[in-house]
């Protein structure tokens, strides 16, 4: 082995994974940032560039069209636009991404919903002539509704403004105000031309007045893991390990991904719903004996005492444990074509548990333009964001969205067809104070 | 607002000195170990798709690793194209052996015997895989399917989900897809559906090679440079060999050689490569300006669409 292929292994195996998502407008230049992102990091090889370019020629485009590499379905191709959430993969050598590349359209929120959901970072495109639009306004809504915890604002096109500082900063300052009041923890205003490429991946010689990173050097070093010290520790048990082997005759492990925090050996545990406790005897680390665990580390505890635990339980520290209910309040986001209603039965997943549960009410819809409240819908239809409340058929341990983006979800599910209904987050959003507020007032007008 | 001066400052420390920060191949394997346990917790009948090839081996090992010291709770399914590679079909009845596993073939040459299906003019059999596959599902009335499939393989690839959900004729849908939120996957299917399930849907070709090394797997020896017969066929350099090639207008050469895919010996072409070790394949790999499947498979080169409407079919 050369000295050159050992310094390219110690630079690959040096790297962290970044999960991000790219929300803009139909004509803000999305496909292009994506397309300059692949382009300039080397991600786009020869015979994808080649397959491109010959598709555009033989539809009489003089230069090929980078979206062709995004749009990876017949009927995107056909229509030219994005219908769906599509994974692309490329590296740097600091990191490696995932983006989530959503679709822009209005109808397809559920799609930008999808994509952030398990984004650290979501990049927001906003058109410089156009400034902040409703559209900014809907992707700033589900960044904070999902609560991502960085948010980029990607001021695109700024070579149609003569590269102008004031319109930047003006841009920079309403949107930042508005993300900051729904609760984005960490806003980064970015000028950039996707199309010239401008501080994409290369410094703008154009912007001397910009002294920030570029998108690229931004997603370099944004930190991609997170203070676990003051989380509260969680492992839905997914499976349980039960050799039953002359080797192994009275192993048991309780195996599952750490969903938050930290777990160590010696710890004591109580396990929900029964709220039985124990202590941890041992952790496997995939066949690893290791005395400290932490999310998203795929693990199996060993537990002291034998007691009942089963798929769907959820270990936590005793001292730390969320209180399990019945009734689960929650804002959802409605991602089927068919409607979710009062009165309805349906499914509901919360990490590894499934159980039955009942629409009971649907306090109100949000609209996210402007983020005013419809109280009593009656129903919500695809793409819609609302709240709900919802009573279960056995108790939940459910943590609040804001407290843990992993057990503080859940699926509703049809139960005839199992179709996916809706995305829910637990607790309180942005989307609680206002709804309660309308409903109130419209009682009163009422009577 | 974060001005971009706070973010450099704050970049830095906060990425390498945590503690508790995975490398990217630990995050990969997490996720692909979730899935795993996923289906183990709720099917019925999962198997997992093993082709011999290097995406197949990695899966396997992951399986291996996500319910140890219990055995794999899954059989394995092999689609024989019988055009395989012999070294190939020796490691897979070599890893089944060592790991106590139950292996289902189903194999393509008897379908074309059978009369069932027809052998295409090109020779190329992995088109025909599809049919045997779907048959063999509802034969053994399979409700979860793993696949060694990833998203950086092909731009419709990149649009399938982890849990893709299969009618009862196997066909992909991608206007009906489920949203896949967080981590939770949506398993429900009816009677005679299934769902295909991708634990490497994440990796890259650059990720499951560094595994490899990572974890010390053993691969079947012509991933890596050899000296073979091959000759030219489309711009691909194939296997010569009883399944149909050359023909008398191609010439048989003596090139060194390995192959980045395996597949059917009809289809599959090998690179020019010197690379003996893991590291050299590694390297280069890193350095290569072709994707794997532009390099090495004619099926995908048919049409614009090709992947996506073999997977409409039932392809995985």
């Amino acid at each position: 082995m050369t000295s050159t292929t050992e310094q390219l292994t110690e630079q690959l195996s040096a790297t962290t994974l970044l999960r991000f998502a790219t929300a803009g407008s139909v004509d803000d230049g999305k496909s292009t940032l994506v397309g300059r992102l692949l382009h300039d990091s080397k991600s786009i090889l020869t015979d994808q560039l080649e397959a491109v370019e010959a598709v555009s020629l033989s539809r009489g485009q003089e230069a090929p069209d980078l979206a062709l590499l995004t749009d990876g379905l017949r009927a995107e191709r056909e229509q030219g636009i994005t219908i769906d959430v599509a994974y692309r993969y490329f590296a740097t050598a600091r990191r490696r991404f995932i983006l989530a590349d959503t679709p822009g359209h209005v109808q397809y929120t559920r799609n930008m919903v999808t994509g952030a959901s398990t984004a650290e970072l979501a990049v927001v495109l906003v058109d410089a002539r156009n400034g902040v639009v409703e559209q900014t306004r809907r992707h700033a809504a589900v960044a904070a509704l999902l609560r991502v915890p960085h948010v980029v604002l990607a001021v695109n096109k700024m070579d149609l403004v003569e590269y102008a500082e004031p319109v930047f900063a003006a841009i920079a300052e309403e949107f930042t105000s508005y993300a900051a009041s729904l609760g984005v923890p960490e806003i980064t205003a970015i000028p950039i031309s996707a199309l010239a490429g401008d501080n994409v991946v290369e410094p703008s010689a154009n912007m001397d007045w910009y002294g920030g990173p570029t998108v690229l050097e931004h997603l370099e070093t944004v930190p991609a893991s997170h203070d676990l010290t003051g989380c509260h520790a969680r492992l839905p048990v997914q499976y349980v390990i039960r050799p039953q082997t002359a080797e192994h005759p009275d192993y048991r492990g309780y195996a599952g991904q750490i969903a938050a925090g930290t777990f160590r050996v010696g710890e004591q545990v109580t396990v929900l719903p029964s709220g039985r406790t124990s202590k941890i005897a041992g952790i496997d680390l995939l066949g690893e004996a290791v005395d400290i665990a932490w999310t998203p580390q795929s693990v199996t505890l060993l537990l002291e005492d034998d007691i009942d635990i089963s798929r769907g339980d959820l270990i936590v520290p005793s001292g730390d444990a969320p209180a399990t209910t019945q009734d689960v309040e929650a804002t959802v986001c409605h991602v089927a074509d068919q409607p979710l209603a009062v009165g309805q039965r349906v499914l509901l997943k919360h990490t590894t548990r499934t159980v039955k549960a009942i629409v009971k009410e649907i306090p109100s819809r949000l609209t996210l333009d402007d983020l005013s409240q419809h109280p009593n819908p009656g129903q919500l239809v695809a793409n819609d964001i609302g709240r709900v409340k919802v009573r279960t058929a056995e108790p939940l341990a459910l943590d609040s969205y804001a407290d843990s983006r992993r057990t503080g979800s859940f699926l509703l599910i049809d139960p005839s067809d199992g179709t996916t209904l809706a995305a829910g987050m637990a607790g309180d959003s942005f989307a609680t104070a206002k709804a309660v507020q309308a409903a109130d007032d419209d009682a009163e007008w009422d009577f | 607002m974060t001005t971009a001066a706070t973010v450099h400052e704050t970049a830095d420390n906060s990425e390498h000195s945590s503690p508790y920060a995975l490398s990217h191949l630990d995050a990969l394997e997490s996720e692909a170990v979730h899935i795993f346990r996923e289906v183990a917790g709720e099917f019925e009948r999962p198997v997992i798709l093993f082709s011999g090839g290097k995406d197949s081996i990695v899966m396997l090992h992951l399986a291996l690793k996500a319910f140890a010291p219990a055995p794999v709770p899954f059989t394995l399914l092999h689609v024989d194209t019988g055009h395989n590679f012999p070294e190939v079909l020796e490691y897979r009845d070599r890893a089944v052996a060592e790991h106590g596993l139950r292996l289902h073939v189903a194999s393509v040459q008897e379908y074309i015997d059978a009369g069932k299906l027809r052998e295409r003019p090109d020779g190329t059999r992995n088109p025909l895989q599809t049919v045997p596959l779907t048959e063999a599902i509802q034969q053994h009335r399979f409700d979860a399917v793993f696949g060694g499939g990833r998203r950086d393989e092909e731009k419709a690839r990149a649009k399938e989900r982890v849990f893709s959900l299969r009618d009862e004729f196997s066909q992909w849908d991608p206007r009906r897809q489920r949203p896949e939120l967080w981590q939770l996957y949506n398993g429900r299917h009816a009677p005679g559906e299934h769902v295909r399930v991708f634990p490497l849907s994440n990796w890259t070709e650059l990720d499951v090679w560094q595994y490899i090394a990572r974890e010390k797997i053993a691969l079947p020896e012509i991933y890596f440079a050899h000296e073979r017969e091959v000759f030219q066929r489309a711009g691909m350099w194939l296997t010569a060999g009883d399944w149909g090639g050359p023909k008398d207008s191609e010439s048989v050469e003596t090139r060194l050689i390995r192959y980045r895919t395996v597949g059917d010996m009809s289809c599959t072409g090998a690179v020019d490569s010197d690379a003996t070790t893991l590291d050299a394949v590694i390297a280069e790999i890193a350095a290569s300006r072709l994707t794997e499947r532009g390099a090495t498979r004619a099926d995908d080169k048919m049409s614009e669409a090709a992947m996506e409407d073999r997977k409409r079919e039932g392809y995985f």
